[in-house]
């Protein structure tokens, strides 16, 4: 039977000619990974298995960056009990603060996911790695520990969404409002189970960081993963951060998928996905004047080094408006220091912005952001629900770098062509 | 197994942000998460709940992060059994995994209303809405799946070896 990308990954890291949708299949783990939060659960949980060792230390990640550096005693206790574990299991990729960043930025960053692999995470944006031609998807930290004790993970094998993508992103547009612009075409469950598979001269016009950003949103659209056709950009990529052997699965050209979408790229506009769904979506031509009281640019979807560059191109020599919060948060700290040397830190502040060095913070509602009731942000970040990032009374609107970093010198949702005229 | 309890209701794509909110997350104790289970969308849901009650919502309940939290603190909560129209996928794994019975019956969880007293045999596939005398046919789990629940959850499953 012809498989789809994903499903060649998955059998040949169950060992198996051949996986069909539908089948529950027991895979080899290249990368398990877990954070602050979804650790803790997991180390307890692994203690009740009665194991003792983790089978592949090389092969496991633990990333401090939801609530660090410390946000309080609990969150502290949290990664004392993390850092505890890795040090008796020997783990040698344990990233504290002072090394850490966000995980799925600081992954592909360190090559520990590559080409190839099947990865999992106890996050849910785990599905990140896609871009990479990888397999990855969020798990619990049941799943982590069963992953740490095992060195494999259970799936039931999905079918695919396939997005073919042709022309090339205009000015200002950018992998976010194409995700974003996905995401309110097949709603919030639209990919629930399934895999997105992205494919065709669009796909293969999009930078890496445009495609990390496209499929860490997968999971947004309710997808177990979503994936990138390996080709030039991401051999370039891997040749400056991969550290073992790329392994390269194509989809088979008769593959079978539930729905084929075409969208062309040259046609897409600046997107926002208004509260509390992130499917609410709405063109920048279609907005009126909602005024707001903060922006948040950063996080694990838009907090590489082209979200920070493409901030710089709009804050850069203008003023936050006035009653406007705007926080910066680089996603590790190889990209802080890189925006500190290309001078966009200078920028920032003296726009009237804030910069924070690496962590998940506001995106969830943790800290360093959170809104007061009826409070409205333009945010980077992945998710809008109730309450996402504070009051249940607040409101987040999601959307690029650029359409970010212009609604905060404006005051209002903007796009990045008002500003720069 | 069964489970029979009354119904606490809510709509589509319940978030795991609703389900237990971020500010929270700085603990992993299952009585203080359950304190806090599902406060976001309804403040009486502590008060509401008896244990043993059965959680009923609409479609992609459980969307979003991947906290485990969130089904610890619906299970904590004294729920015995979600049926949903659909779940998201994380949240389906983590509640197989930590051994919250979940199950997808779109016409149950249209038909059924908040308040009900409603009785579930998952190993016969037969939700009963005892308010209403209501039937409804559920699918099984597939033979893979039932191990993991029947042996109380991946950590059980794992140490009998079930899986290796």
């Amino acid at each position: 039977m012809p498989m789809t990308m994903s499903q060649k990954i998955l059998a040949f890291h169950a060992s198996l000619p051949a996986v069909e949708p539908g089948q529950l299949i027991l895979c080899d783990l290249d990368r398990i990974h877990g954070n602050d939060i979804t650790s803790p659960v997991a180390i307890r949980e692994f203690k009740k298995m009665g194991f003792e060792k983790v089978t592949n230390p090389q092969n496991i990640t633990l990333i401090m960056d939801h609530f660090v550096p410390n946000k309080d005693i609990k969150a502290a206790q949290q990664c004392k009990c993390c850092r505890e574990f890795a040090g008796e299991q020997e783990l040698e990729s344990f990233f504290d603060v002072g090394r850490m960043g966000i995980e799925h930025a600081l992954i592909p960053e360190e090559g520990l996911v590559v080409t190839g692999d099947v990865a999992i995470g106890a996050d849910s944006h785990t599905c990140t790695y896609g871009a990479l031609g990888a397999f990855s998807t969020g798990v619990g930290s049941t799943d982590m520990a069963f992953g740490m004790a095992t060195g494999k993970a259970w799936f039931k094998v999905p079918s695919a969404l396939k997005f073919v993508l042709t022309g090339e992103l205009p000015k200002y547009v950018s992998g976010k409002d194409l995700i974003l612009h996905i995401i309110g075409m097949i709603g919030v469950d639209g990919a629930r189970y399934k895999s997105m598979e992205f494919t065709g001269p669009g796909a293969h016009s999009l930078s890496m960081p445009d495609r990390l950003t496209v499929c860490n949103m997968a999971i947004e659209a309710g997808a177990k993963n979503g994936i990138f056709e390996v080709d030039e950009v991401t051999l370039a990529y891997e040749k400056e951060h991969a550290k073992r052997e790329l392994r390269v699965f194509r989809a088979d050209e008769d593959a079978q998928y539930d729905a084929v979408y075409e969208i062309n790229l040259s046609e897409l506009r600046p997107t926002v996905a208004f509260p509390h769904l992130p499917e609410n979506t709405h063109t920048v031509d279609e907005i009126g004047d909602v005024k707001i009281d903060q922006v948040v640019i950063g996080s694990c979807t838009n907090g590489l080094f082209k979200d920070m560059a493409e901030a710089d191109s709009i804050l850069k020599g203008r003023k936050v408006a006035k009653n406007v919060r705007a926080i910066i948060i680089p996603a590790t700290q190889d990209i802080y220091l890189k925006c500190l040397e290309a001078g966009f830190i200078k920028d920032f502040i003296e726009a009237g912005c804030v910069v924070s060095t690496p962590t998940c913070g506001p995106c969830l509602g943790g800290y360093m952001g959170i809104l007061a009731e009826g409070e409205r942000c333009v945010s980077t970040t992945n998710r809008n629900f109730v309450g996402r990032m504070g009051h249940v009374d607040s409101e987040v609107y999601l959307a690029s770098p650029a359409t970010a970093a212009a609604s905060a010198v404006l005051g209002r949702i903007a796009s990045a062509e008002e500003v720069v005229k | 197994m069964k489970c029979i309890g009354n119904v606490v209701k809510y709509g589509d794509n319940v978030d795991t942000d609703v389900i237990i909110p971020a500010r929270y997350l700085n603990t992993s104790d299952p009585k203080e998460l359950a304190a806090h289970c599902m406060e976001d969308i309804d403040k009486s849901f502590r008060s509401k709940v008896s244990e043993g009650d059965i959680l009923v919502s609409g479609e992609n309940f459980g969307c979003g992060s991947s906290r485990e939290h969130a089904p610890i603190a619906i299970k904590e909560s004294g729920i015995s059994l979600v049926i949903a129209k659909s779940f998201a996928r994380i949240f389906y794994r983590n509640a197989i995994n930590i051994g919250l019975a979940i199950t997808e019956c779109p016409e149950a969880a249209e038909a059924i209303e908040e308040g009900h007293r409603v009785e579930a045999d998952l190993d016969a596939g037969v939700i009963t809405d005892l308010t209403t005398g209501r039937s409804f046919k559920t699918e099984p789990f597939p033979e893979f799946i039932q191990n993991i629940i029947s042996a109380g959850g991946l950590v059980n499953a794992a140490k009998s070896g079930i899986l290796s």
